[in-house]
């Protein structure tokens, strides 16, 4: 083997090891720096009341209960609309234009960047009913849309052809078939959809920002819908940029890290078990 | 005889409501297939109408290549090119910083991890691509801007360079996941056929695999941009959203933190909220060229 060959084998071995090494570091880093700084932050008080001027302290209840409320609210619209967006291309439509059509667009949505999002809800939302988690659930269901949609369709192929054609071959209509033997087969995509939005929503700040407002009210789930309010992640903003309470944003960053592994861990294991028992 | 011309009649009428439903359900289902579509259309047309008028008073030639942005100056001034420049600029560095690290970790993952090894690792990948803009944001504030301070003394480490480090840091997983399935996807075959011939490993993942799975990278790259050209709020926390023409050491404004920055500030139907709204137009005609782009990479994949 000539030097040069060697040179060549030695640096890109080298160089796979440290960009890998780099990456394994950078995640290390910033868990260990995340939760180092926000855990001793985390207390009861913290998690359990709402911020108060008069005795100065910080609370971030609210935050807690609008993340809750807006992950609600999106999901109880974007499901029906995904898993039913979904149906049509993998059970009605004929027209492959069509279809290539609907998921040009929906891979359009899903490329569109947050703020985006954030503007055109502020627009379209919160301009007609006023700023409002509901205002940001909507344009959350827009952000989510091509994702649940992509889900239960990927989730429709497995679902064998046989058994439609069983269905139809015993007499059932098209409506039936869908209700009997293509639901049941979407429910993965379904769990699947539900869990990466839900990631999406814990995340997302930038389409908040204009659409549901920052405010830290307690409010009930159907008060709460209707008065603006901050998600975690908006509000773990605030307090970093605007305020200075360094404290309470890694607290909430922290919380945030936890539920971000949650949800890829239940996702991982929510792939793994259908798997399991497809292939049965 | 009676019974069964009333059954008949019964059958018919059935079979007629069976068939309405039948159709009703089916226009049901076409209005939430074209839901999409109708979303996309809804964002343009909103985007289109909301960011003309601005433009229009500004005049195209000034906006876009105007040097100065002072909106609420006595003599406002409207130029977004430190805007679009900033983007550029902070979208090449981060990609420049970001793809080498992610394409030689894909290749690792890919052809030369342990299952176990990789398994961990891409758990750690998954985490950083879950983790908010805003933590990415904290904690780019507290450690990446001081250092920037510290090693470069400038006077305020919130610059583009820091913007750059983060989005590169926000860009990686998406690179590695994407190259990673690419080259997956790479059939055994062509390496086998490789390494008979008497490739090393490694030469045979760079030299075989790599160009067998070139689309897939470079769709991986431009899903990159897409999402650097796209990030706000981790931005907007490293980057010090001042309107100067792009600068390593200075702090920038991007159009995306241009937008948001002046939002909460701005009167509605002002030429000020105007004028953002069409720099929003103009990031999300960025955006769609960028998935025009990746379009084709992915489309070029699939009729191989």
């Amino acid at each position: 083997m000539n030097r040069m060959r060697k040179f060549y084998i030695g640096f890109m071995r080298g160089a796979m090891y440290i960009c890998t090494g780099v990456t394994a570091v950078l995640v290390l880093f910033l868990v260990g720096y995340v939760m180092g700084n926000g855990i001793p932050n985390i207390s009861w008080e913290l998690l359990s009341t709402k911020p108060s001027y008069l005795s100065g302290r910080i609370g971030i209840l609210p935050d807690i209960l609008n993340t809750v409320y807006i992950v609600l609210a999106t999901l109880m619209v974007v499901l029906p609309l995904g898993v039913g967006a979904a149906i049509y291309l993998t059970e009605y439509a004929k027209n492959k234009k069509v279809v290539s059509v609907i998921e040009y667009a929906a891979e359009t949505l899903s490329g569109i960047p947050s703020i985006i999002y954030g503007l055109v809800g502020m627009l379209l939302f919160s301009n007609n009913f006023g700023t409002s988690l509901l205002a940001g659930a909507l344009t959350l269901v827009i952000m989510n849309l091509p994702t649940v949609m992509r889900t239960v369709q990927e989730s429709l192929k497995t679902v064998p052809q046989s058994y439609r054609e069983g269905a139809f071959g015993l007499g059932a209509g098209k409506w039936r078939v869908i209700r009997t033997v293509v639901f049941p087969g979407c429910v993965d995509g379904v769990i699947t959809g539900c869990i990466l939005s839900v990631g999406r929503i814990l995340g997302e700040s930038a389409a908040l920002l204009f659409t549901a407002g920052f405010a830290h009210t307690l409010n009930g789930i159907l008060e709460g819908l209707a008065s603006p309010g901050a998600t975690l992640t908006v509000a773990l903003y605030v307090y970093a940029k605007e305020e200075g309470e360094f404290g309470v944003a890694f607290a909430i960053a922290a919380i945030l890290m936890v539920l971000t592994l949650l949800i890829n861990l239940s996702a991982t294991l929510v792939g793994k078990y259908f798997e399991k028992r497809r292939s049965v | 005889m009676h019974t069964s011309i009333f059954l008949e009649f019964f059958k018919r009428t059935r079979n007629r409501s069976t068939e309405i439903i039948e159709k009703v359900i089916q226009g049901i289902f076409l209005i939430l297939g074209l839901i999409t579509v109708g979303c996309v259309l809804l964002i343009t047309v909103y985007l289109v109408i909301s960011g003309i008028p601005a433009i229009k008073e500004i005049g195209l030639i000034h906006f876009l290549f105007g040097k100065e942005w002072a909106s609420t100056a006595a003599e406002p001034k409207y130029g977004i090119l430190p805007f679009i420049l900033t983007s550029v600029y902070g979208t090449a560095g981060a990609i420049l910083m970001g793809v080498p690290v992610g394409f030689f970790a894909a290749v690792y993952l890919s052809k030369v991890a342990s299952k176990k090894v990789r398994a961990v690792i891409e758990t750690a990948v998954n985490l950083l691509a879950g983790i908010p803009s805003v933590v990415y944001g904290l904690v780019g504030m507290l450690v990446l801007v001081p250092a920037i301070r510290e090693v470069f003394h400038v006077p305020d480490g919130a610059s583009l360079l820091a913007a750059i480090v983060v989005l590169a840091i926000m860009v990686l997983p998406n690179i590695i996941k994407v190259s990673v399935t690419a080259l997956d996807a790479v059939p055994k075959e062509f390496e086998d056929a490789s390494l008979a011939l008497g490739a090393t490993p490694t030469e045979t993942f760079f030299r075989v695999s790599v160009p067998a799975a070139k689309s897939g990278i470079a769709a991986a790259v431009v899903l990159g941009v897409g999402r650097a050209v796209g990030e706000a709020m981790a931005v907007m926390m490293v980057a010090g959203n001042v309107a100067n023409m792009p600068s390593l050491f200075q702090s920038v404004r991007f159009l995306t933190t241009a937008v948001s920055g002046e939002m909460a500030y701005s009167s509605p139907g002002s030429l000020q909220r105007n004028a953002l709204f069409s720099i929003a137009l103009v990031l999300f005609l960025f955006i769609m060229l960028i998935n025009a782009t990746l379009n084709f990479f992915l489309k070029r994949d699939k009729e191989k």
